[in-house]
């Protein structure tokens, strides 16, 4: 018989995130100052996109 | 052995959401899974059989063996419960490459909560020559060595009072990044008085980003921004300004950028102000000021921000299904090409790839350490010339701060703001609780709708 796939079934997974990963790949420093764009009084990283 | 201090359980609207903060992973689940996660993380045991004893009054034992087994397959996949890392990743060589230009220690308004003591920072009201703002472009093209996106933002006090030597920099600024092969976003803030036809054209055309500031509604913008006098309406100025401003940006970033006090706790009202005068991009930050000043936030503040962080989310999400929508930038998030480990260990890179210009040509690590001699790190003359000061902010990372560390949003936040964690949290090392607990229901707000628009 065959087996029921019970992917998706319960759970989404927004974002896969590896972040260790990014250990050898990223570091290019490219991207925006944190500051500089809205805020100039908080700190926030999860809303920039990497300029890769 | 699952590491569960880092994972966070949270719904809003019947949606059901759990952050993996040591893997940066977000899962959107039913109500099932999200049960079953939340009781393991406080303190069930991780077993099929303990899980179904525990929720067979309410589900099947097999939808929850079914639940059980993709929470299983998760955890195999560090995607849950992750680990949190062993050994702390080496930091990896930075170099400057953006500077806060403050070209006017002055400023034509007197803003009540402003952090620059009214513009002066504490110190002369002085305006920076066009021959410092020439050596701080130098200092820039020449400490960035081979990083080619660079970033100069116009910065004060008001920088339209300096709008000379603004203008002459980026032409100079252009020249010189077109000889060394860098490219220079340039960007501004201005408190929108001084603006004029011709300042808006030269700003649309060679701002990369334009920041526009203003409270919100007449009422809450003109109690705490006002002119040297006190008298007129500041909203009533610079509001046609604005509106003609962003209407000839033709779609280039800008932001209308406010400040929420104490006595604007139902802020919500003024981001929907703002929204309906036209403006689509949208900032609005807390305060940040001494617990003793009468408008500054506090921790009683707390349920009330909250709760209105989640109406200002259900009323975005309802500008989106019927009338013109709006970006507030303190929910978006970026969960598809989000920064590297480094960016998100680094941060704001405050004193080692961000500085501040003073207008005799001092540097500081970033605007809000400004006046204060102790940080003081070099000039743009001699460049940096107290690097272990820079080197001690860039150490003091997520991965340091024990609290932060077992915070579920470290890596979306990246630890918060030095000055604050030093001025408000009492070291370093210590964020800032409130900004923190702020920071947090932002991001909740964010997932939310980032979940609500792309599912």
């Amino acid at each position: 018989m065959k087996q029921e796939k019970t992917e998706h079934k319960h759970i989404k997974t927004l974002t896969k995130s590896s972040l260790t990963k990014t250990l050898v790949s990223g570091g290019c420093g490219e991207c925006q100052a944190s500051c500089q764009s809205a805020c100039k009084t908080s700190c926030t990283v999860g809303n920039q996109a990497c300029e890769r | 052995m699952l590491d569960k201090e880092c994972v966070h359980c949270f719904s809003h609207n019947h949606q059901y959401f759990v952050v993996d903060g040591n893997s940066g992973s977000v899962h959107l689940l039913d109500e099932l899974a999200y049960q079953m996660i939340k009781a393991i993380k406080d303190g069930l045991e991780f077993d099929e059989t303990a899980v179904i004893n525990h929720l067979s009054n309410e589900y099947s034992p097999r939808k929850i063996k079914e639940a059980f087994e993709e929470i299983t397959v998760l955890v195999k996949e560090n995607l849950l419960f992750s680990p949190d890392f062993t050994e702390i990743p080496k930091e990896i060589d930075s170099v400057v490459k953006a500077l806060c230009l403050n070209v006017a220690h002055d400023c034509n308004l007197r803003c009540k909560y402003c952090f620059a003591q009214t513009g002066d920072f504490g110190g002369k009201r002085e305006l920076m020559s066009y021959a410092v703002a020439k050596k701080a472009v130098d200092f820039l093209i020449n400490a960035s060595k081979n990083r080619h996106q660079l970033e100069l933002d116009f910065f004060g006090g008001e920088p339209l009072l300096n709008f000379e030597v603004v203008k002459k920099t980026v032409l100079y600024g252009e020249e010189q990044a077109k000889k060394h092969n860098k490219n220079i976003r340039f960007t501004i803030t201005t408190n929108g008085i001084g603006l004029t036809k011709a300042i808006q054209d030269f700003l649309n055309e060679k701002m990369y980003n334009v920041v526009l500031s203003i409270d919100g509604r007449r009422e809450v913008n003109d109690a705490v921004r006002q002119t040297i006098n006190g008298e007129g309406s500041v909203h009533d100025v610079i509001v046609p300004k604005y509106q003609e401003f962003v209407k000839a940006r033709k779609g280039k970033q800008y932001y209308v950028r406010g400040t929420f006090t104490k006595n604007n706790l139902d802020f919500c009202e003024d981001v929907l102000y703002l929204a309906g005068l036209g403006f689509d991009q949208i900032s609005m930050e807390p305060v940040v000021a001494d617990s003793a000043l009468d408008y500054a936030l506090t921790e009683a503040e707390l349920p009330t921000i909250f709760h209105e962080y989640h109406r200002l989310a259900d009323e975005l999400l309802e500008y989106y299904q019927t009338k013109k929508s709006f970006n507030f930038f303190h929910f978006n998030v970026e969960l598809k090409k989000g920064p590297c480990l480094y960016k998100r260990i680094a941060g704001c890179g405050a004193g080692h790839e961000y500085i501040a210009v003073t207008p005799t040509g001092e540097l500081y690590p970033c605007h809000q350490f400004i006046g204060d001699e102790k940080y003081k790190i070099g000039d743009v003359s001699q460049g940096i010339i107290r690097p272990e000061l820079g080197e001690r902010l860039k150490h003091a990372h997520v991965l340091n701060k024990p609290t932060c560390r077992k915070c579920w949003a470290k890596y979306y936040c990246s630890g918060g703001c030095h000055f604050n964690n030093l001025k408000y949290g009492g070291s370093l090392s210590d964020p800032y609780l409130l900004a923190c607990e702020m920071e947090r229901k932002r991001l909740e707000c964010s997932l939310y709708i980032y979940s609500s628009l792309n599912n």
